[in-house]
């Protein structure tokens, strides 16, 4: 009984918070547009039970899905999508590695403060960090007076509304979901193995390479899902940061929704998206399990 | 158990209370309103006004479209007015708790009821057109004084643009705006729903596209008051808002705005009430408020809109009165063209074209 009970609470937030949501997008997705609020037909009518549920079943179809392959600016989208994600994990976790070994590395009563600089910027609004990009990276914002006035530019550079703007505040926002689980990793690490393997003829380059990292790999590959997933449909850094050429399935998803008021290929899109994520999220549960069974 | 009681009393005494406390939520564009008329509002009736603002049509239209939003007046442009009506977001105004509306301008009220047949579901606030913002000395640097700061010809000619491009242009990311535009331009008509004529305004619009610094619908104000852009493609008042924003700041930046020679696109920002409003005794009272003449011309005032109120004319000021940008003259005004909702497949036409011209893709 007890068992069973355990096992249903996580099921039932599955459900909940999972599988209804999901399967509410789905039915819009099989939908059809229609002036009217909401603004797809057919919807629901339970009042006339099964007969109506039948009526609504057979109006469902998967044309929204033919769509999205009709066109090339779908593709293209989840495509440029996937590259930009993938460009920023590696880039958040070469700026975050060393950070999270840092502070693995200080003096034990230096690492809670350490560790709260890392939180603190969550204090503040995301919106308002991203702002705050803006300003730095405008044409005269303060990163191109200070380059300007150290002579190393000779006229501002174009960064806001770039792809390189993009990378900046991705790396920028999502680091601390890199440097936290590498940071967990590194701190439970035993010194003795590194002191073990320079005794025993390992270079510090060596030792690192051959221990620290290998060791700390299950907060590398935590600390790359926790950034890839979430930035694969990102739609506020790109649409305050990037430029109009800047292609991400986060806005063409926006587009379907507001411009297009085609609520059912949004909702096509949403879940292609969710499809496609579904396989990294499967690869990171396999490596947790992985890790855990390698625990007891 | 006297705790569990306590706070009980609190809960239902703050539920009462809320009931008392009258309320309207009035959801309007930002930087749209004279912010005194909305303290004289809750003085004059006691209601307390709670007045949220939004920048694009669409992030309105998705509220409105998915029902619920809580909100007792909105302020939709004149076309997806007309959607929403058939769509079914709006109720029919009462007519009786609207005395002021004998203050309407019947010029407007004419345009207006293309999109509201018999104006039965809303009030005009504010109408413009969609022109050119120019910083005159900086195209005059560029192009030389006999620049065409009135014409088409300044943003659409590639040979203009390229030279323009030095010192910035931006253009509205309202693609139910631009390409009308554009088919004025070549002299097709102006809303046509034929995917073959819209299609026509791509090789145009990407001619200049890489001229374009930004598509963007507000951004600009502040970008040609800082004169950081020199021209852009936008709306009247807030070009107007950035010629004075310039002239304050004593910059030395001119900015004037012209409707476009060829004829520009004339709009309707119309006040209507959800038909799930909350409380639309309240949103009657303050679209009342706002048709009073002596409001309405206070808001315009504060804008540099033109309003759709007949009475309010004799207390504008002269500089938004006499303004030809503003009100402009009667041969202007006939070259004026209005549009008209797409239909959805279309919406997707001129969309996907406007993310090709955007993105290159």
């Amino acid at each position: 009984m007890r068992r069973a009970v355990l096992i249903a609470i996580p099921y039932a937030w599955l459900l909940a918070l999972f599988l209804v949501p999901f399967g509410i997008v789905l039915k819009i997705s099989l939908s059809d547009t229609a002036i009217a609020i909401p603004p797809y037909v057919p919807t629901l009518d339970l009042a006339e039970g099964w007969a109506g549920f039948r009526a609504f079943l057979s109006e469902l179809d998967f044309e929204n899905f033919v769509w999205l392959t009709e066109d090339d600016l779908y593709w293209k989208a989840y495509l440029s999508s996937l590259k930009i994600a993938l460009i920023s994990t590696i880039f958040t976790l070469l700026v975050g590695y060393p950070m999270a070994y840092g502070m693995a590395r200080a003096p034990e009563e230096w690492r809670p403060t350490l560790m709260m600089l890392v939180i603190l910027p969550f204090w503040t609004s995301f919106l308002i960090r991203v702002y705050a990009w803006m300003g730095i990276l405008s044409n005269e914002g303060f990163l191109n007076q200070a380059l300007l006035w150290l002579g190393v530019i000779g006229e501002p550079l174009a960064l806001l509304n770039t792809n390189t703007a993009v990378y900046i505040g991705i790396v920028y926002t999502y680091l601390p979901f890199m440097i936290l689980p590498i940071y967990a990793a590194l701190d439970r690490l035993d010194g003795s193995l590194i002191e073990a393997a320079e005794d025993l003829g390992c270079s510090r380059l060596q030792a690192f390479w051959l221990v620290t990292i290998p060791l700390s790999r299950p907060g590398i590959i935590a600390g790359s899902f926790l950034v890839f997933i979430p930035v694969l449909g990102e739609f506020v850094i790109p649409s305050l940061l990037g430029g109009s050429g800047t292609l991400m399935i986060g806005k063409v998803l926006w587009e379907e929704f507001f411009s297009n008021r085609d609520w059912p290929v949004a909702s096509a899109v949403a879940v292609v998206l969710l499809l496609i994520l579904v396989i990294p999220i499967v690869l990171f549960q396999r490596n947790q399990q992985k890790q855990a069974e390698a625990e007891q | 158990m006297k705790f569990k009681t306590l706070t009980l009393t609190a809960v239902m005494a703050l539920a009462t209370s809320a009931a008392f406390a009258e309320e309207v939520r009035v959801y309007n564009w930002s930087d749209y309103i004279d912010e005194e008329l909305l303290t004289k509002f809750e003085e004059e009736t006691g209601i307390n006004l709670i007045y949220d603002v939004f920048d694009s049509n669409e992030v309105l239209e998705t509220k409105m479209l998915a029902g619920g939003s809580g909100y007792d007046v909105v302020v939709p442009s004149g076309t997806f007015l007309q959607r929403q009506i058939q769509a079914g977001a709006f109720q029919k105004l009462d007519m009786s708790k609207l005395p002021n509306a004998v203050n309407l301008w019947d010029v407007i009220q004419d345009r207006t009821s293309g999109y509201d047949p018999e104006n039965a579901y809303s009030i005009n606030y504010m109408w413009g057109t969609t022109g050119l913002g120019v910083n005159v000395g900086k195209v005059k640097e560029v192009l030389g004084d006999d620049a065409p700061m009135g014409s088409m010809d300044l943003v659409l000619k590639p040979e203009n643009m390229e030279k323009l491009a030095s010192c910035g242009v931006h253009f509205l990311d309202a693609p139910s705006e631009m390409i009308p535009m554009v088919l004025q331009y070549l002299g097709e008509d102006p809303d046509s729903h034929d995917k073959d004529v819209i299609a026509k305004a791509e090789p145009i619009l990407a001619a200049v596209r890489p001229h374009i610094q930004k598509f963007h619908s507000s951004e600009y104000i502040n970008a040609l008051a800082n004169g950081d852009i020199c021209v852009a493609v936008g709306w009247s008042g807030d070009i107007l808002q950035a010629r004075d924003r310039a002239a304050e700041a004593e910059n030395g930046v001119e900015i004037a705005y012209n409707a476009f020679s060829q004829g520009s696109l004339m709009w309707f920002d119309q006040m209507a009430i959800p038909a799930d409003a909350p409380n639309p005794d309240a949103a009657h009272k303050f679209l009342n408020f706002i048709l009073d003449a002596e409001n309405m011309a206070a808001a315009s005032n504060y804008v540099y809109y033109a309003n759709g109120n007949k009475a309010s004319q004799p207390l504008l000021e002269s500089d938004v009165i006499d303004d030809p940008a503003i009100y402009p003259d009667e041969a202007t005004m006939q070259n004026l063209y209005i549009t008209t909702p797409y239909p959805a497949k279309t919406q997707r036409v001129v969309t996907r074209l406007w993310t090709k011209i955007k993105s290159g893709t």
